[in-house]
């Protein structure tokens, strides 16, 4: 189909560009035949960029079906502007098998929605005692392995696994935590823990096992991304390594920027994260580290998860925020606190990502994929349960009015989202 | 922050969740009622007929039977009907979440909920979700907070001592693990008491303790000196099984009150302990019935709190 | 407007009445706050044997289902053994008689007395209930929409006052 987007502001953050144009998209690429078109999207004050790359957003497949389902949750993708998405690997069961992460891509690939990249398990059963067969799961479609929220504890199983990575290229992606520190802990270690009385995370569980990665990767070679930073120490570590050219990425959780430990108000369980919201001088430095892009790129991190497990004390409920609708309109706030063009705000969910995943999208170049997204950056809407998609509604942005609305999603020169309200 | 939860629209008090928060008016409130109450705890006739007709459900969660039996006693005596719970025995061992326990008890019209719970911010949970005309005391949650223990620490400080504004207070012991360190702080620094201090080893201190507005002293001898009133924490033994302390003696050895170590605090010093004490780990016998201990009358005023707490939630 | 009664004029009329019915057995209570005050100036007129009792009704009020707790309410003293005793009850302002009917109920929790009497200031009427005052300083018409109260100035001058009801 030949579909041109017509009048919109276009920015491309890969290029800078930022001018109002139309987009000829055909056989679902950029075009620069401006050939007649068979639809017209009319884009005028809207923003057209390319589709959102999310690098973290669970889709609850396989298992966890009563959490949200691969349709709802490729749904609420789309619906929040995102074009293509990398899943964790913690999936019941884990991706630690090719036909697991076979089977994913196909069913994703079926809905014809958001491109799905799977991160498989770098480790079996995500246990951190034996390595995946990494080469088959790469293979089979996996881009980097990982530990999800499961961290290894063994530093000699560690180190061979990064070793083993590093052999053929693969990118790992980890969380820099400490287990053994962290074990207890369900907030913060801080001020606010205290007032609570909730066990605390120190934020040494991050730097103690930062300090251990960034030596591994030194000693291996390992091509690391550090998932979901959530302390200001880290953020100067990870600086300095770059200074060092050590070969580090990392991307921090959207909620990191906006909230911390003070919105746990009274015992919040929507604020149960992993890892823990921090202080706000953290908060600060993670805002900051992302503008100056020590911090690479900003994820969802999207977890749905059933209401019944937040209705629970906040040490037993279970962590994690639903977070793929409310991407575009948070990390738009974000850019504005820091006052960056939308240029250099959009980079942060577009082109940086691409770069770390390693594909054609996240630009638009006559020649690249034609996934976009257009939006209207100035309509405000209310986070409630039934504007959500997604089958989790668990976010501490309840009751929010955020600015950005989607108004429609194109991935692979389709149509798969359109608000027809 | 959204609105207070323990107070309804017009400021009163409808939930007692935690002495933080709460107005220095309505802690007083709180204390000033439970003296007439105490003059019942102390006449024949130990009932009024106040709170009769009303229902008070004793939720506990985390076994206890000390804390329960006072208020069962301070509702009887509130001539109020009483209903225990052991919910840590039945209904939670069958899977029932916390919500849809209290659901069904609603469902049986209570009036108060006492709620004691392992989970820090349980009573918060239930508070939400409870009908206009029911109220939740929190009888301690985890390491949080044990308010009405709070308040009856700060009646027998005013007791014995009258004057908040003129006090050094010590809190010595676990203060990490307790809820009532926690609550008895809140409560001294809202009465303005202009010196509160925390005691004990590093291990056993909860990061960024000074921001509750205490000063920290790992040395019990340079924190007593000086003190009006001196709290000991209970030591609960699992605390010897970990990384935190290596035995009860060593414990006993640095931070355990005895009365050479009392005789550095002032002359007319009050030795306080929420019990049950440990005898020769946080306090040897002769400090614990000597002249200076108040640990039993804290028990009395402790009906007469709850009494008032109870008469002042449920009628608002 | 009908003048209010000078409370100081109807004080030593009152104190007269009751001094001619005093005995050993006879002790007085009197009710928070203004019963307490009437109470404190009758009582040394009368050469009574024990000490005053002072009384605070709000756990035996009928009203806590609605209205809840009254505020700071005081410790109820009773210097003396209740048992069949002639008690003087006195309370500054007679009216429904609700609160008569408490403080009996709380007084039968500390013994049982031989009888009991009322004595109050003013008598406004409008009984809801089977009270009398057995002692009455003056009986009062109330407008509608007022309140009567007992005030005591800081030189301790006592006075009826009208004010709007709540």
């Amino acid at each position: 189909m030949k579909l041109l987007i017509k009048g919109g502001r276009v920015i491309d953050p890969a290029s800078g560009r930022d001018e109002v144009g139309d987009i000829f998209i055909a056989a679902g690429r950029i075009s620069g035949d401006k050939a007649k078109a068979d639809r017209t999207i009319d884009a005028k004050g809207l923003v057209v960029a390319p589709g959102l790359i999310d690098l973290a957003a669970r889709l609850r497949e396989p298992g966890h079906g009563y959490k949200a389902t691969l349709e709802s949750e490729m749904d609420a993708a789309v619906a929040g502007g995102v074009t293509s998405l990398a899943c964790p690997p913690d999936t019941t069961p884990p991706l630690d098998e090719p036909g697991l992460v076979d089977m994913l891509r196909r069913r994703a690939k079926a809905l014809e929605r958001a491109r799905v990249y799977p991160v498989g398990a770098l480790t079996v059963k995500l246990a951190g005692e034996r390595l995946t067969e990494m080469s088959v799961l790469a293979h089979a479609g996996c881009v980097a392995f990982s530990q999800a929220n499961v961290p290894i504890t063994d530093t000699q199983v560690l180190w061979r696994a990064m070793q083993y990575a590093a052999t053929f290229g693969f990118p790992v992606w980890l969380r820099a935590e400490d287990k053994w520190l962290s074990r207890e802990g369900v907030a913060h270690d801080g001020e606010v823990a205290t007032r609570l009385g909730l066990a605390g995370i120190p934020a040494f569980t991050e730097t103690i096992a930062l300090a251990t990665l960034l030596q591994l990767v030194r000693s291996t070679g390992a091509r690391l991304h550090v998932c979901r930073l959530s302390t200001a120490a880290a953020v100067d570590m990870i600086r300095a390594a770059k200074k060092e050219k050590l070969p580090v990425t990392c991307d921090v959780g959207i909620h990191y920027v906006h909230l911390s430990e003070l919105d746990l108000g009274y015992f919040d369980s929507h604020c149960r994260l992993d890892p823990p919201l921090r202080s706000q001088r953290d908060r600060e430095a993670l805002a900051a580290g992302l503008a100056d892009g020590t911090v690479d790129c900003v994820v969802s991190d999207h977890a749905p998860v059933d209401e019944d497990q937040k209705q629970l004390p906040f040490a037993e409920a279970e962590t994690g925020a639903t977070g793929l609708e409310l991407l575009l309109p948070l990390v738009l706030k974000w850019g504005a606190e820091r006052k960056l063009s939308l240029a250099r705000t959009l980079a942060r969910v577009t082109s940086d990502p691409a770069r770390i995943l390693g594909v054609q999208s996240g630009r638009i170049e006559p020649g690249a994929p034609a996934d976009l997204v257009v939006f209207d950056p100035a309509q405000h809407w209310r986070v409630a349960p039934d504007a959500l998609r997604s089958q989790g509604k668990n976010t501490p942005f309840l009751g929010y009015e955020l600015a950005g609305r989607v108004r429609a999603t194109i991935v692979a020169g389709n149509v798969v989202y359109e608000d027809v309200r | 922050m959204p609105p207070n939860p323990q107070l309804n629209a017009k400021g009163e008090l409808q939930h007692l969740l935690s002495i933080e928060g709460l107005p220095r008016e309505i802690l007083t409130q709180i204390l000033d009622t439970a003296e007439p109450f105490a003059g019942v705890t102390e006449r024949e006739v130990k009932k009024v007929p106040l709170m009769r007709g009303k229902s008070v459900f004793n939720l506990f969660f985390e076994a206890s039977t000390r804390t329960r039996t006072t208020f069962e006693i301070a509702a009887k005596r509130l001539s109020a009907d009483v209903i225990n719970l052991n919910v840590a025995v039945s209904s939670q061992s069958k899977g029932e979440s916390l919500l849809d326990t209290v659901a069904n008890l609603s469902a049986m019209q209570a009036d108060v909920f006492v709620v004691r719970h392992g989970s820090a911010g349980a009573p918060y949970l239930i508070a939400r979700h409870v009908k206009p005309h029911e109220h939740v005391i929190n009888a301690g949650d985890g390491r949080h907070a044990h308010p009405t223990q709070g308040l009856l620490d700060l009646y027998t400080i005013r007791h014995y001592k009258k004057d908040f504004t003129r006090l050094t207070v010590a809190i010595v012991g676990d203060v990490l693990h307790s809820r009532v360190a926690r609550s008895l702080i809140h409560g001294l620094t809202t009465l303005g008491v202009p010196e509160v201090r925390v005691i004990g080893p590093q291990t056993l201190m909860p990061a960024g303790v000074e921001s509750l507005g205490v000063r920290v002293f790992h040395d019990m001898r340079a924190g007593l000196k000086g003190c009006d009133v001196v709290m000991m924490l209970r030591l609960q033994n699992e605390r010897m099984n970990g990384p935190l302390l290596p035995s009860a003696a060593e414990f006993f050895r640095n931070y355990g009150l005895t009365a050479e170590k009392l005789a550095l605090a002032r002359a007319d010093a009050i030795v306080m302990h929420p019990g049950p004490m440990n005898r020769g780990v946080e306090i040897d016998s002769p400090v614990a019935d000597g002249p200076r201990s108040v640990i039993l009358p804290q028990v009395t005023f402790g009906i007469a709190v709850r009494m008032a707490v109870m008469s002042i939630v449920a009628g608002n | 407007m009908n003048k209010l009664p000078e409370a100081e004029i109807l004080l030593p009329k009152l104190a007269a009445e009751l001094k001619a019915g005093v005995t050993p057995a006879t002790a007085m209570i009197g009710l928070y706050t203004g019963g307490a005050w009437l109470a404190e100036r009758l009582h040394p007129l009368l050469g009574l044997k024990d000490p005053l009792g002072l009384m605070d009704i709000a756990f035996y009020r009928d009203d806590y289902a609605k209205e809840g707790l009254k505020h700071d309410p005081k410790r109820t003293k009773i210097p003396f053994e209740v048992e069949g005793r002639d008690l003087l009850l006195v309370d500054d302002v007679l009216y429904t008689g609700r609160t008569v009917r408490a403080a009996m109920n709380e007084l039968f929790d500390y013994g049982r007395p031989r009888s009991i009497s009322l004595v109050v200031l003013a008598d406004r009427g409008g009984r809801q209930l089977p009270i009398a005052a057995q002692h009455v300083g003056a009986v009062v018409e109330v407008p509608k929409g007022k309140r009567l109260r007992l005030k005591r100035a800081d030189n301790g001058k006592l006075s009826l006052d009208l004010e709007d009801a709540a």
